[in-house]
Order: structure tokens, then C-alpha cells, then sequence
């Protein structure tokens, strides 16, 4: 069974919803869209109070290389554009808008109908996704059209597909490749002609044994993609460990993954990538899982972007009375959110209710040096030392035990017999020396 | 026996000798001169090593000062103008003087005026919490009130108060200025101590507009530009919406204290009788600013100056 | 509804905890108890109760007077450390003396240096080792090992199998004479070897060492690393002149060797956290205890072996990192 070989996981799955298939939510009343919700530079706005926009409208322009294309999610009325509180409470530039209607544009093809003929070639399939603000769903929405655009000199060797989901509890991608198996396979076919490679491999693990069946059986009809099954550990989902897992290679220290020949796309972008392409539909809606051991209903939804997560709750059966925490995303990565106004972006793949009984820490001991950390690590620290340093503010020991290469996936934390917030100090440590990073470089 | 006596004595004794003779001559060629004078000069340091002087530690300062030849620029804040007199009579110089200085804290973001919304479940340090979120109250530039900057303090000169949740400085405070850099919401500024430790600032330096300043925190300033207005010293700046009180230009005249709509603006060690009486509602603010705003600092002080008188 | 509450990731923790490990490892000693009391019988349990007893007391003490820290003394670390202490002892021990040495173990071996976590040194070897240079005669003293179904055993005591040898190869005998006197290797792995209580059955030992490395408490690394080193070495010796080296196997199965290998080295707290760092303070600890038992004054050399690497353990941290990813 392949696998990545250096630490790692195995939180309990908590698949929940994995058998629940996507359901579309109802329209909210109002969306709250920000302008940043991707890595890079903010969009900028290009509709004003008053507008009336369509569905897939364009309405906040990509602001430089690294950004992306923002569209209208619903049709309706612009309220304002305003500052609105994002999922940690700053205030951040967003574009609200009225629902009245459904109206979308006339440009997407909304029949159900798969169409397999790729039409476009390379460049214009690169242009597409910049222009139909595709950004990566697996959780950092880095803008995707960056990744095919491959420097000279570099050849891709593989694409390779992230069905992983090793996160807990999120089952999105997981009913996205049951249900929309054909899709996104062509999807994948656009990335490997973007890419000008002819073998793609989409790694599942093997805590999804239908979903490898279905794409298995599918694939056969696709030249050059293989599906693979992994066996389940958690971070198995971070881009370096799944092309470790899957091709053998180690991307060095401080390197993107072209360096090893390899591009890393998730199961939602390459069906996103489809719509986009052969459809002409830009990203203005996505699946998100909303689950929780004390919710009533956890279920996958099909929402438009910009609906606050109160609306998905309340599909769910509503916010059960002990509910201690709100997370965004999955319980070792995601991002607990100060309250349930917060819209959903382009990059939330789940919403997590934890009951209070769980969401509290526990109490902290002292380190007994068990060296569990240590060999838990997918990238081969020592997080004990890299804490303790980051306490004590020894910025420079944190620096050269390469706290640079943490990849945050919180393994530490989750094992330490001792509840240390191992990674608390960690990312502390981590933000400390990239500043301290930057001003040497600046100088 | 006596032989080996003799023996023993003369060949240690000898060597002894020539060690000594060895160690006379490597001292002689390897030595290094110093200006006797940072000796002096840092004997005259309060040697706290806080850094507050833009140097590594007072030996540094001091071989900095004598390097230079002269006192521009450099200013030891804890030992204020009393050390850097003497200083300048080791140096034969002219002392730079400047005024002295303490911290203060533009927040009064406390538990009462800004509610908890959230529970904080994370490391007690502030620089890892704001960088997670905004903090309990809501307010993205308030107090997270996890005491990076008590920690950061040398001279036991601020403290957590647990009722308010913010901390306060007390006299003990050298404006050093560690805790300046250690607050990562910048909130902590040095201002000066003023005549009679008298001082006026505005205690928010929040940047969002009035409606959502308002709705995290109470005594926010909401930049409604009414202090600005009132200052016969062109004191007070406008910028992004919130005021702030330079005090090289304050001349604590206090007119803008009772303007204020969210009481923002602290005044302290002022006496209670001399209060404005014109305006009734005047008298109501500033009592409350003095009374039910800053309890703590006031109390904290006072007793502080009865210390030292 | 209460407030929500705000922290980093992750959000969830695993079931690990301290209190986990340790009673795991108290788990993993009761084989090796239970055939101690079987060979020593009452005797066992109350060289085992007080060195428990005391070691929970001044764990207690020391933590409330001295750290003034969280309450410790309930997490288990201090029985661990007390029925190891009592592994280490001979079952005629008076009881003051188990209580000198549980007072020199958690005491100087552990709180003196700040308490659980912090120590450098194993504190039940520190205790032992203590006993054994400042009562010589009662340490070494071993009453027989004898089933108590054959009735209780009285005051008859014996050297073990490792003195036997150190005396006899002394002597001048050759290994053959000497290795007659001492009982076989079959007796050796079940049990019944003279010695103190933990050291009597190797068996047992192990059994506690599998159940270990099943709940992942240890690894397999340093006890593995130890073992092999101490068969490779010592074998070579055997194989230069069978007639002057013992058989590795005797080594191996004799002594506080699985005592030491599977319980002593492997505590968290002293022993090194890479993988490469186990693996060589596993070696040095193997070639130091042969080291010891061949050449040293004192025939049995585990307890120094290991309290020399626990030493060196900071060094190793430091010298042997983990495998780092993407940096080769």
C-alpha cells in the first residue's frame, strides 16, 4: 500500500456525511462576497452600489499575477461595498449583494450533458481559468492558472490528483468524485494539456474504497490517468507528502513541486477546471460538508459562494445548544471562526460544529521528552525543540533547526501526551523568523 | 630526603619563574587599549541592560558615547537627566537633554466597555493570538489582553489588571520602551511624563469608522473630529479616523476632554476640584472619565506619588 | 449558548496522554511481578509496597514543599520509578534501606532536577546504583530463587549467575568448570536465576516489552540496538576464545540485561528522541555493559552502562537529528 514514509497520523475518520449526496442549498437572501479570498492580492471591485449583476457575472477584476477574477454568485441588487468581518474578525473589503431571482448569464451552458471534446488549446485553456477565477478548493485557493503556466526549462511529469481528503470528518471532495466522476476526470484531461503532460495519477485513500471503484472503472476511458489508493494517514493531503506517497520524490526544502516535475491539483479544482472550460462557467459555487457529531443532519451541500454559514447550519437542522466551536475547513487545519455571519469562499471545503465538551484544550503538562512529536513529523523536525525555542524567544536556534519547512499540519499537537500546543509555538516561532527572514533579505 | 626536598622546591620555584616571565611578555604584546573613561561612564549607568537606549547593553552605550566624542542622539531613559548630567561632567560634554518619558496605554478596551464575544482558548501571548484573530471583544487594534507587554518589562512597572483585563504602568516605568516593541497591536506609545505628571491622551487608536468602533467597544474614538475642533493649540490630529493628541503641542488646556461623546480621551493626575463647572455636562464626563474610566491608573498613581513624597 | 471559543489548529487531539503511558508501563511490569513473587514470595510484595509507598511519599513531598508545582505524585511516573527501584532490589532487603534508596531516587534522581520530565538521569538506577555503592554486602546478597509452591524460602542466599562467573573466571577457572555451576539457559529465559526480583525471569521481561511496543509506549529501536550489540560483541569475544568469553546467549539472558534493555533504557524522559540517536545510545549502552562485565570490578554492568549514556543523551540530541524531509 503506498503511502508517504516519514511520520504522521491517524485521527479518528468521522466521515459523517459520506454517504449523504450533494444536495443544492436554497438561496440566501444576501451575499457577502469578499475581494480577497484567494492567496495573492486582493480583486478589485468593478461594479458599484446600485448594479445589478447576473449570475457569473464578473465583478471584482484579478489585481496582479498571483489574484483572480471574482463573479457574481446570484443575481440581484449591489447593496454596498464595504468592509466585512472575515472568519478571524478584521474587517476586510467585500462586495454585498441583494438576491432577487436566478438569472444567470446567457455564455454558461447549464445542461447537465458531458461534454469530453476538449476544444481549446493550451494558452487559451490557461487564460480560461484566469479568466473564469479558478483558484485551488483543496483549502489555500492558490489562483490555479499559475500552476500551468510552467516555466522554461521545467517539464511536468505528472499531474497528479488530490482525492486524499485525509482530513477528519470532511467528505466533500469524497461525494464530488462519486458524483461527479466523469467531470472531473475530463477536468483532469484539461490540466494535462494545459500542462503538456500525458500521465496523471489521482491518489484516493483507501478509507474510500467506492470512490476508488467508480473512478477505477471510469478511468479506464481516459488515456493516462491511473487512480491509486493510498493507505490512510493524515497529512497525506499536503502536496509534498502526496507526491512522495505517490511518485517516490521528495520535493527539497524551500521548492514548489515543478522542482520534482510534478503539479498537484484537488479533485474539486479539476471539476471546477471542466465547468470552466467546456461549460464556461466560472467559480461561483462549490460543495461544502457541514457536519459535527452534535448536529442533527450532516450532510454536502452545493452552495453558492458568499452565503453566510448561518444559512448552511440552519439546513443542517439548525446550531445545536452545545456547540463550543465553529471550525472552517477540517479539525487539524481548519480555522475556528469567531461566529456563524461569515460567508462561505472559495476555499471552505467544510463546516465543523464541535460541542464544548470537545472544543476546550486540555490541560497542559510538562514535556516528558517521549520523542512522540519527533517521530510523528512528516517533515522530520523536532517539534519539542522548535516550541520550546519559539517560548523562550531563542528566534535563531528556531531558524536553524528549519522551522521554515513546518508545514503546519498540527500532527504534534494532536499526538503529545502532554497537550502542549506544540504548534501554537510553532507557527509563533515561524511568523517570528520570517520577519526576521525578510528584513536580512531586505537589507 | 632533603635533597628531594630541594629538588621539588627548585624546579617548581623555576618554573614558576619562567611562566611568570612568559605570561609578563604575552600580557605586553597582546594587550588592548581602552578608553578608561567607558569605565567611568558605565559605573554611572543604571546598568539595568534593558536596551531602552537603542544599544545592547550599557557598556555598549557607554563605549558608544566615548566613541563619538559627543552626546547627540544618545539618551539613557532610565536614568533620565540626573545620569546623562553626570555623564556628560565624566565626558567634558554637553548633555542632550530630553524630557522624561512613560509608557501609555491606548486602550480602554476593558471587559466592561468591550464584552467578551469569544472565548480565547489558545498560548497567553499576545503575538499569537493576534495573529489568529481579532480578539475577544471584536475589535481588531484593542488590548488582547494576554500581557505580552508585562512579560517584557524589566522594572516591575506594568501590571494585569484582572478586573479590566488591560494592563496598567505605574511610576516605576523608565521608557525603556521594551514593552512598545513587545505589543504587536502597537497600542503602547511613550508619551511625556508632562508637568505635574499630568497627562491628556486619547486612550483608542482604533482606524475603523464610528458604527462598527461603537458596536465593539464603547469608549472608542470614532473620529467624529470634535476634539480636533476644539483645540486652541492645534494639538490634535486627524488621521484615519481616529484623533491624536501630540504632546510637545498639548498644552493640557483639557478642552478636549469633555468634548469627547465616547470619553476616549484620558486625562490623569489632574485634580478632581479644579473640574470645568460651566457645562453640566462637561462636569458629568470628566467625572466619569476620572472616576469610572480610569479608576485604577488614578488610585495607582496616587498612591505612587505619596510614595515618594 | 455558551461563547465560542478561538484557537489555532489542530482542534482535535489524540487519545495519548501521560497518565496513559505510564500506567501502560505499570501494565507491562506485572508479568515480571507476578514471577517475582512467585520465586520470592511475600517477601517480593513487600520489597514492591514500600519501595512504591515511599516513592509516591517523597514524590508528593518534594513536589508540595519543594517544586511547588501541579500535583504529580498520582500520574504513575513515581510507582513506575518505586517498582523498578524494587526490581533492582533483593528481596531480603531491609526496609529502611528501600526507603533510602526511593528517597535517593525521586529525590536526587528526579526532583532535584525539577521533577517529571526534567531529570537527566533514569531516578530508579540512580537509586540502585546509590544502594549498591553504599550497601554492598545487603545488595548482593541474593536469596535462591525457589518456587514458593516448595514451600517458603528461608535465609539461604547465593550469588548470581553473573557473580558466579566474574568469581570463577577470577579464579582462574576456565569457562567450561564455571558455566556448570550456574543453571541452564532454558531455566535462564523462564526463570528461577538468582538475582533481585526483576531480573529473574527474562520471559517476563519481554512479554512486558511486546505488550509495550503494541501500545507504542516504546519503540524498538533501543532495545533492539542494545541486544544486538551485546550478542555481536560479546560474541566476538566468544568466537576469538570460547575458553576465556562466555557464550553471548549467557550475557544476554543473564543479569539485569531485559530488566535493562526493555524498562531502563527505554524511559522517555532520559533517552534520546531521534531515531538514529536511540540506535547509537542502544550500542553504547551494550558495548559498555559488556565492557563493564568483562573487564570491570563489578560483575554485573547494566545500571552503570545506561546512567553513562543517560548522560551523553543531551549530546546525542544534539549530534543526531532526525531524517529531515527534502533535504538531502
Amino acid at each position: 500500500m503506498q503511502t508517504f514514509k516519514l511520520g504522521g497520523v491517524h485521527p479518528p475518520e468521522n466521515k459523517l456525511s459520506a454517504e449523504e449526496v450533494v444536495e443544492t442549498l436554497a438561496l440566501p437572501k444576501q451575499v457577502i462576497v469578499p475581494l480577497g479570498q484567494h492567496l495573492g492580492a486582493p480583486a478589485t471591485a468593478v461594479v458599484n452600489r446600485g448594479d445589478e449583476v447576473k449570475v457569473g457575472q464578473l465583478i471584482a477584476k484579478s489585481s496582479g499575477f498571483i489574484s483572480a477574477n471574482i463573479h457574481s454568485p446570484v443575481s440581484g441588487k449591489v447593496f454596498k461595498i464595504d468592509d466585512v468581518y472575515d472568519a478571524s474578525g478584521f474587517r476586510k473589503p467585500s462586495i454585498i449583494i441583494n438576491v432577487a431571482g436566478d438569472e444567470w448569464l446567457e455564455s454558461i451552458d447549464r445542461s447537465e450533458d458531458i461534454c469530453a471534446d476538449i476544444k481549446l488549446n493550451q494558452k487559451e485553456i490557461v487564460d480560461k481559468l484566469n479568466e473564469m477565477g479558478i483558484v485551488g478548493l483543496g483549502g489555500a485557493a492558490f489562483p490555479s492558472y499559475v500552476k500551468l503556466m510552467v516555466p522554461d526549462g521545467k517539464k511536468v511529469d505528472y499531474l497528479l490528483i488530490n482525492g486524499v481528503e485525509c482530513e477528519p470528518y470532511l467528505t466533500s471532495d469524497h461525494r464530488l468524485m462519486m458524483e461527479k466522476g466523469e467531470e472531473m476526470l475530463i477536468g483532469a484531461t484539461i490540466l494535462m494539456k494545459g500542462l503538456n503532460t500525458n500521465k496523471a495519477m489521482i491518489g484516493i485513500e483507501n478509507n474510500k474504497p467506492d470512490a476508488i471503484e467508480h473512478l477505477t472503472r471510469l478511468a479506464t476511458k481516459y488515456k493516462g490517468i491511473s487512480v491509486h489508493s493510498l493507505k490512510v494517514k493524515y497529512p497525506q493531503g499536503g502536496e509534498k507528502q502526496l507526491i512522495k506517497a505517490l511518485t517516490g520524490r521528495e520535493v527539497p526544502s524551500g521548492k514548489l513541486p515543478l522542482e520534482v516535475g510534478c503539479v498537484v491539483n484537488n479533485v474539486g479544482t479539476a471539476f471546477a477546471v471542466y465547468e470552466a472550460v467546456q461549460k464556461n462557467k466560472p467559480l461561483f459555487e462549490r460543495v461544502v460538508t457541514i457536519t459535527g457529531k452534535s448536529i442533527k443532519k450532516p450532510s454536502n451541500f452545493l452552495v453558492r459562494i458568499g452565503t453566510p454559514i448561518k444559512e448552511l447550519i440552519e439546513a443542517a437542522n439548525g446550531i445545536p445548544e452545545n456547540t463550543g466551536k465553529i471550525i472552517s475547513g477540517g479539525p487539524m487545519m481548519g480555522k475556528a471562526v469567531l461566529n456563524d455571519d461569515i460567508p462561505v469562499v472559495k476555499g471552505t471545503s467544510g463546516i465543523l460544529l464541535m460541542p464544548d465538551t470537545e472544543a476546550k484544550r486540555r490541560e497542559i503538562n510538562t514535556c516528558i521528552r517521549c520523542s512522540k512529536c519527533v517521530s510523528v513529523c512528516p517533515m522530520g523536525l523536532e517539534p519539542f525543540l522548535l516550541s520550546k525555542a519559539s517560548m523562550l524567544a531563542k528566534f535563531d536556534i528556531v531558524e536553524k533547526e528549519l522551522v521554515m519547512d513546518c508545514i503546519e499540519c498540527g500532527s504534534c499537537s494532536y499526538t503529545c501526551p502532554s497537550n502542549i500546543p506544540l504548534l501554537d509555538y510553532i507557527r509563533l516561532g515561524k511568523n517570528k523568523v520570517g520577519q526576521i527572514i525578510r528584513n536580512r533579505n531586505q537589507k | 630526603m632533603n635533597e628531594v626536598l630541594i629538588y621539588a622546591v627548585g624546579s617548581l620555584g623555576a618554573i614558576g619563574i619562567v611562566a611568570a616571565v612568559i605570561l609578563f611578555f604575552v600580557a605586553q604584546k597582546f594587550k588592548v587599549y581602552e578608553d578608561p573613561r567607558i569605565d567611568e561612564v558605565e559605573e554611572a549607568l543604571p546598568s539595568a541592560n534593558c536596551g531602552g537606549c537603542g544599544y545592547a547593553g550599557c557598556r555598549a552605550f557607554a563605549e558608544g558615547m566615548v566613541k563619538a566624542g559627543n552626546m547627540e542622539g544618545f539618551n539613557c531613559p532610565v536614568g533620565g537627566a540626573d545620569v546623562m548630567q553626570q555623564v556628560a561632567s565624566i565626558l567634558g560634554l554637553v548633555a542632550d537633554v530630553t524630557e522624561p518619558m512613560i509608557a501609555v496605554i491606548r486602550c480602554n478596551g476593558s471587559l466592561l466597555n468591550s464584552p467578551k464575544k469569544v472565548e480565547y482558548d489558545g498560548i497567553a501571548t499576545c503575538a499569537s493570538a493576534s495573529v489568529l484573530y481579532a480578539g475577544d471583544g471584536g475589535c481588531s487594534f484593542g488590548c488582547l489582553g494576554l500581557a505580552d507587554c508585562v512579560v517584557s518589562c524589566d522594572f516591575d512597572a506594568i501590571h494585569m489588571n484582572p478586573e479590566t483585563g488591560l494592563p496598567e504602568v505605574n511610576n516605576n516605568c523608565t521608557a525603556c520602551g521594551a514593552c512598545v516593541k513587545a505589543c504587536p497591536r502597537d497600542i503602547i506609545e511613550l508619551r511625556n511624563v508632562g508637568k505635574k505628571e499630568r497627562r491628556i491622551f486619547v486612550s483608542c487608536i482604533n482606524e475603523e469608522k464610528g458604527a462598527p468602533a461603537k458596536k465593539n467597544c464603547t469608549v472608542a474614538c470614532i473620529g467624529c473630529s470634535k476634539c480636533f475642533n476644539v483645540c486652541p493649540f492645534e494639538a490634535i490630529e486627524m488621521k484615519n479616523n481616529r484623533a491624536y493628541i501630540d504632546y510637545d503641542k498639548c498644552k493640557l488646556c483639557r478642552k478636549c476632554v469633555p468634548v469627547c461623546p465616547t470619553d476616549a480621551i484620558h486625562e490623569i493626575n489632574f485634580p478632581l476640584k479644579k473640574l470645568i463647572v460651566k457645562e453640566e455636562k462637561a462636569v458629568e464626563t470628566s467625572a466619569e472619565t476620572v472616576s469610572a474610566k480610569t479608576p485604577a491608573t488614578e488610585k495607582q498613581d496616587e498612591v505612587n506619588k505619596t510614595e515618594e513624597s | 449558548m455558551s461563547l465560542l471559543s478561538i484557537s489555532a489548529s489542530p482542534h482535535v487531539h489524540g487519545d495519548n496522554s501521560v497518565k496513559k503511558i505510564m500506567w501502560g508501563v505499570i501494565y507491562a511490569m506485572v508479568p515480571a511481578m507476578l514471577v517475582s513473587i512467585y520465586y520470592f514470595g511475600l517477601d517480593a510484595v513487600r520489597v514492591t509496597l514500600i519501595a512504591v509507598a515511599a516513592s509516591i511519599f517523597f514524590e508528593w513531598l518534594f513536589q508540595k514543599y519543594l517544586i511547588k508545582g501541579a500535583d504529580t505524585y498520582m500520574d504513575g511516573s513515581a510507582v513506575i520509578t518505586g517498582v523498578l527501584l524494587a526490581f533492582n532490589l533483593p528481596s531480603n532487603l531491609p526496609w529502611w534501606i528501600i526507603v533510602i534508596g526511593a528517597l535517593v531516587a525521586i529525590g536526587m534522581g528526579k526532583m532535584s532536577f525539577g521533577g517529571i520530565g526534567k531529570n537527566i538521569f533514569n531516578p530508579a538506577l540512580v537509586g540502585r546504583v546509590f544502594l549498591l555503592i553504599s550497601f554492598p554486602v545487603q545488595m548482593t546478597s541474593w536469596p535462591k530463587a525457589s518456587p514458593i509452591i516448595n514451600g517458603i524460602t528461608d535465609a539461604i542466599t547465593g550469588p548470581t549467575p553473573l557473580g558466579i562467573v566474574k568469581e570463577g573466571l577470577d579464579a582462574g577457572m576456565t569457562v567450561e568448570q564455571v558455566m556448570a555451576q550456574v543453571p541452564s539457559f532454558m531455566q535462564q529465559f523462564v526463570g528461577g536465576i538468582g538475582g533481585s526480583l526483576g531480573e529473574v525471569s527474562a520471559l517476563a521481561l519481554l512479554l512486558g516489552g511486546f505488550y509495550m511496543l503494541w501500545k507504542k509506549i516504546i519503540t524498538w529501536e533501543i532495545p533492539v540496538s542494545i541486544l544486538l550489540t551485546v550478542v555481536i560483541f560479546s560474541g566476538i569475544f566468544w568466537l576469538i576464545d570460547p575458553t576465556q568469553y562466555v557464550n553471548p546467549m549467557f550475557h544476554l539472558l543473564t543479569g539485569g540485561m531485559m530488566l535493562g534493555a526493555v524498562f531502563m533504557a527505554t524511559d522517555m524522559v532520559s533517552s534520546p528522541m531521534s531515531r538514529n540517536g536511540q540506535l547509537v545510545y542502544g550500542v553504547g549502552i551494550g558495548l559498555l555493559t559488556i565492557i563493564i562485565r568483562m573487564w570491570g570490578a563489578y560483575p554485573e554492568g547494566m545500571s552503570f552502562a545506561i546512567l553513562l549514556m543517560n548522560a551523553a543523551t543531551p549530546l546525542l540530541n544534539i549530534t543526531f537529528k532526525p531524517k529531515r524531509f527534502g533535504r538531502n
